[in-house]
């Protein structure tokens, strides 16, 4: 044995360090919220930020061991493991891998509901001119299936997709009989309103594994209103049939999400509490998409989005009480930003990501077989802008859909890392860039992104949760990182096990 | 000390044995002389048939054989270790070591143990503070062949066994013909193998550690704390974080199966939070973590006084990180603490971790309502141990506890 027993020495004062590239924004007063490319975030006061900056702090400090753990600063000590930076980054984009994942097909634009924030669909048109045909619904496969993404998911979209249940059923025969040979692993969801559902269509669903998505907006007395259908009966529909559907399915196969009009804005609570009288376990609480509305529908449905932000608020509020309480309950907007906070890992969600999901991320084929970038980009189309179609199912190759004009101008300004503004911006890591949406609300694919419902949207949200993450209240923090996990508030009595 | 231990070691005085041998005990003779090879035939009372003897690797007795005139005439030519200090302690399916120099007789293998460790080597290249078992400049390359004949022999395959040492990655290549021989003959054995990872941060090394292609082999790394310097104060090796977590790195892009252990004391408590936090952002990857309590052993004795922090004083830390790993979904342990200096909340995260020949119990444990459930005291804790160690009333009955065997495997 060697005497002295230890050495000092590895601890030693003074090293010099170099920043990594951060961003910084006044969340509070004093208080700073610095955010790194890697999603990671530390709060500092100003007069710590000059210290950190001017180099003035030493290894011995808190802040600076804090600093250095989460890849704000690199130094002697840690350059050898700098590659961790390069592995974290990659995991944060790793939605990139194997391209686009979500490919939606449009059987039929027609539908027996008018809601009035929908713009697409058509009631009670001529069947021959809003239907895919069986043909162009086998052309749409093949090109499916020259997709490189290993595993993907096939959704289906209306109008009322159930309207056209033929194409839904050789689609997802085809496919499932052809994933094997094409080394695919396919996931199918309907999004339907649910109205009329067989059971021919739940047994089919069962057997192919065919989840579901369906609408909800709330109790009755908003749901009726928000979606509108010949005898007004939209909400006792949907619970008699989202029970026969759960009964058959299992309840973890239907989904569902709600839009935000104007109805909506006084009763926060009450439509949280309609989907946990049915059992739901989460709600997106999405705001109204911004495609073109008749004057008279803004008037109707359409408020600021400073208001939506405080329904919002109110509503998630509502839910954080409610999982103090016990009750297990997420909010999918907060979750997929928290998930961007407070985890390594990256996010599904295509329409905030950087690079942009649209048609990286997603791509839709309409029942005309034109090919869009995303589901906004065929709402467009069908208000007569047909600027984002790229291509023809019948008519053009998919090197000729994902590389033609329209994918190359989209991938342009795609990455809000590049975009004026955003790149700037502390929450960048936490956006994404939405170029559809820019056109749509602001005419061109850059927009004046600060100026935008959609930035201020994500700018309020994201400092609300910040803000959260900075007040640390222990047991607010369980239930985001429970959120962010797989969803489960976990109590200390339940340890994880493998 | 309220339990038995079983004893490890015994010596006695060895004849006609002239290398060391690694062999498997039985108590009953066997009959067939080509089944012999492998065995020691342990026998309290040597009778004159010669026969009975032969064809052994060694017979051993507790009887002094130069004293006993028809058993020494029986047993001349036989490789013996006679005059052994304790024999009860052996039975059959244990492996044990005989040193042929010293009658220094080993045991390396416990049939009734689930504790069971394959001592790798005694060398290493860190010098932890806290190391319970200090490591020595020696060459001892012959302990693989030991090994091997071990892994051979041990019958039937146990549900857990741990590698230990020293540090086994310096083994290098012997190392993997060990992995290898493992797969081979025990293939529903997990095994778990104590490592400070290092090693791993050689690309080719770990690519062959991963070409082993053992599904239920695991490297149990170390790390002490988020802060580099830190780590390498207290495993006393200069750059040991920076390899160990590139080596945690290596294993993991090769789909390898690591565990994460921490050991808990003064220099480390402070960022156990931090720590938990590290772990889950740059390793979310790691499948288990063990967050473990000081044994008194070896160098901690020395250096007590750096080290020594009542458990029962971090209880805050240690509650922080156990609670943001298990929120986060990670699976978290505690070992070497008892229930009694641990806040209610983290009980159910407590493994009875301490292997079972080193297992103690206080007095006052003798009035605990939970003394079964709760996983004790490392024998070199009688003395030094949380002054709040108390007997827990009946009417404080805790969660149900699992002892998970494949966490506690290779606890020391």
């Amino acid at each position: 044995m060697h005497s002295p027993l230890y050495r000092d020495g590895y601890i030693q004062n003074g090293t010099p360090y170099q920043l990594l590239p951060f961003r910084f924004a006044h969340l509070a007063n004093d208080s700073l919220c610095l955010v790194n490319d890697l999603g990671e975030y530390y709060f500092v006061t100003p007069d710590q930020l000059r210290q950190l900056v001017h180099k003035k702090l030493g290894n011995g400090d808190v802040l600076y061991r804090d600093l250095r753990a989460r890849h704000f600063i690199v130094d002697d000590n840690t350059q050898g493991i700098l590659d961790s930076w390069i592995i974290k980054y990659r995991t944060k984009k790793s939605f990139l891998d194997g391209f686009t994942k979500l490919h939606m097909i449009v059987p039929t634009l027609r539908c027996n509901h008018s809601c009035p924030y929908c713009q697409v669909s058509r009631v009670s048109e001529d069947k021959q001119r809003y239907d895919m045909t069986a043909e162009l619904a086998h052309a749409t496969v093949n090109l499916i299936f020259k997709s490189p993404a290993k595993a993907i998911t096939v959704e289906f979209q209306g109008g009322e997709p159930l309207l056209n249940f033929p194409v839904i059923k050789l689609v997802v025969q085809r496919m499932a009989a052809e994933r094997d040979n094409h080394g695919k692993q396919i996931d199918f969801v309907v999004a339907t309103n649910l109205s009329i559902l067989t059971t021919e269509m739940l047994n089919f669903f069962k057997e192919y594994k065919v989840d579901i998505s369906t609408s909800l907006d709330g109790p009755a007395f908003i749901h009726d209103p928000n979606r509108p259908k010949a005898g007004n009966d939209s909400h006792a529909i949907f619970l008699e049939n989202l029970e026969r559907a759960r009964s058959v399915l299992g309840i973890q196969a239907v989904a569902a999400l709600m839009t935000t009009t104007r109805l909506t804005l006084d009763y926060p609570k009450e439509i949280v509490d309609e989907y946990l009288r049915l059992g739901f376990k989460s709600i997106f609480l999405r705001s109204l998409s911004p495609y073109g509305f008749a004057v008279k529908t803004r008037q109707q449905i359409g408020y600021s989005i400073e208001e939506f932000i405080e329904f919002y608020k109110k509503a998630f509020e509502y839910i954080l009480e409610l999982n103090k309480g016990g009750v297990d309950f997420q909010e999918v907007f907060a979750k997929m930003l928290l998930t961007k906070m407070l985890s390594p890992f990256a996010t599904g969600y295509v329409d905030c990501q950087s690079p942009s999901g649209a048609g990286i991320g997603a791509v839709l084929y309409n029942y005309d077989g034109n090919v869009y970038p995303a589901d906004e980009a065929r709402m467009l189309a069908e208000t007569g802008d047909k600027t984002f179609c790229m291509g023809n199912v019948r008519t053009h190759s998919y090197d000729q859909l994902f590389s033609g004009d329209v994918m190359k101008r989209l991938s342009a300004v795609s990455c809000n890392e590049t975009l004026s503004g955003c790149a700037q911006c502390a929450f960048q890591p936490y956006c994404g860039s939405d170029p559809v949406n820019n056109y749509a609300t602001q005419g061109n694919v850059l927009g004046q992104r600060y100026s935008s419902d959609r930035c201020k949207k994500h700018l309020a949200i994201t400092s609300y949760l910040l803000s959260y993450l900075r007040a640390k209240d222990p047991e607010v923090m369980n239930i985001f990182l429970a959120w962010i996990s797989d969803g489960t508030v976990r109590h200390m009595e339940q340890p994880v096990n493998v | 000390m309220s339990k038995l231990l079983v004893p490890l070691t015994t010596t006695g005085l060895t004849t006609n044995v002239h290398r060391n041998i690694v062999a498997k005990v039985t108590r009953s003779p066997i009959e067939s002389n080509s089944l012999r090879v492998d065995r020691v035939f342990v026998t309290p009372s040597v009778t004159s048939s010669r026969e009975n003897y032969l064809g052994y690797a060694a017979v051993m007795t507790d009887q002094d054989c130069s004293e006993n005139n028809d058993a020494w005439q029986a047993l001349t030519g036989v490789p013996l270790l006679h005059g052994a200090k304790t024999l009860s302690h052996l039975v059959d399916g244990d492996i044990i070591g005989i040193n042929g120099k010293t009658g220094f007789v080993r045991t390396l293998y416990r049939i009734e143990s689930n504790n069971n460790v394959i001592f790798a080597t005694d060398r290493c290249n860190s010098n932890c503070l806290m190391c319970s078992q200090p490591p020595k400049k020696i060459d001892d390359s012959e302990k693989v062949q030991e090994n091997l004949t071990m892994i051979r022999l041990i019958d039937p395959a146990p549900e857990f066994l741990g590698i230990s040492g020293g540090e086994p990655t310096l083994l290098r290549d012997d190392l993997f013909e060990i992995m290898r021989a493992l797969k081979k003959h025990l293939p529903g054995t997990f095994v778990n193998m104590l490592t400070n990872g290092r090693m791993f941060c050689y690309e080719d090394f770990t690519e062959k550690y991963s070409a082993v292609e053992h599904p239920l082999f695991r490297a149990a790394i170390p790390l002490y704390s988020d802060i580099p310097e830190l780590h390498d104060h207290v495993v006393q090796a200069e750059s040991a974080f920076i390899q160990t977590v590139r080596g945690i790195y290596n294993l993991a892009a090769l789909r390898q199966r690591i565990e994460i252990r921490v050991v808990i004391h003064k220099l480390t408590y402070e960022r156990l939070p931090h720590l938990a936090e590290f772990i889950f952002r740059n390793m979310p990857f790691v499948e288990h973590i063990a967050l473990m309590g000081l044994e008194i052993m070896g160098y901690v004795r020395k250096n007590l006084d750096m080290l020594w922090i009542d458990p029962v004083d971090y209880q805050d830390e240690l509650f922080g990180a156990v609670r943001y790993l298990n929120s986060v979904g990670m699976h978290v342990s505690i070992y070497n603490h008892q229930l009694c200096v641990l806040r209610k909340e983290l009980w159910p995260f407590a493994r009875k971790s301490i292997s079972d020949f080193k297992n103690i119990y206080l007095d006052e444990c003798e009035k605990c309502s939970v003394r079964d459930k709760c996983g004790g005291l490392f024998k070199s804790s009688h003395s030094i141990h949380s002054k709040h160690i108390k007997a827990i009333k009946g009417d404080e009955t805790p969660p149900a506890l699992t002892t998970s065997a494949s966490d506690s495997v290779g606890s020391r």
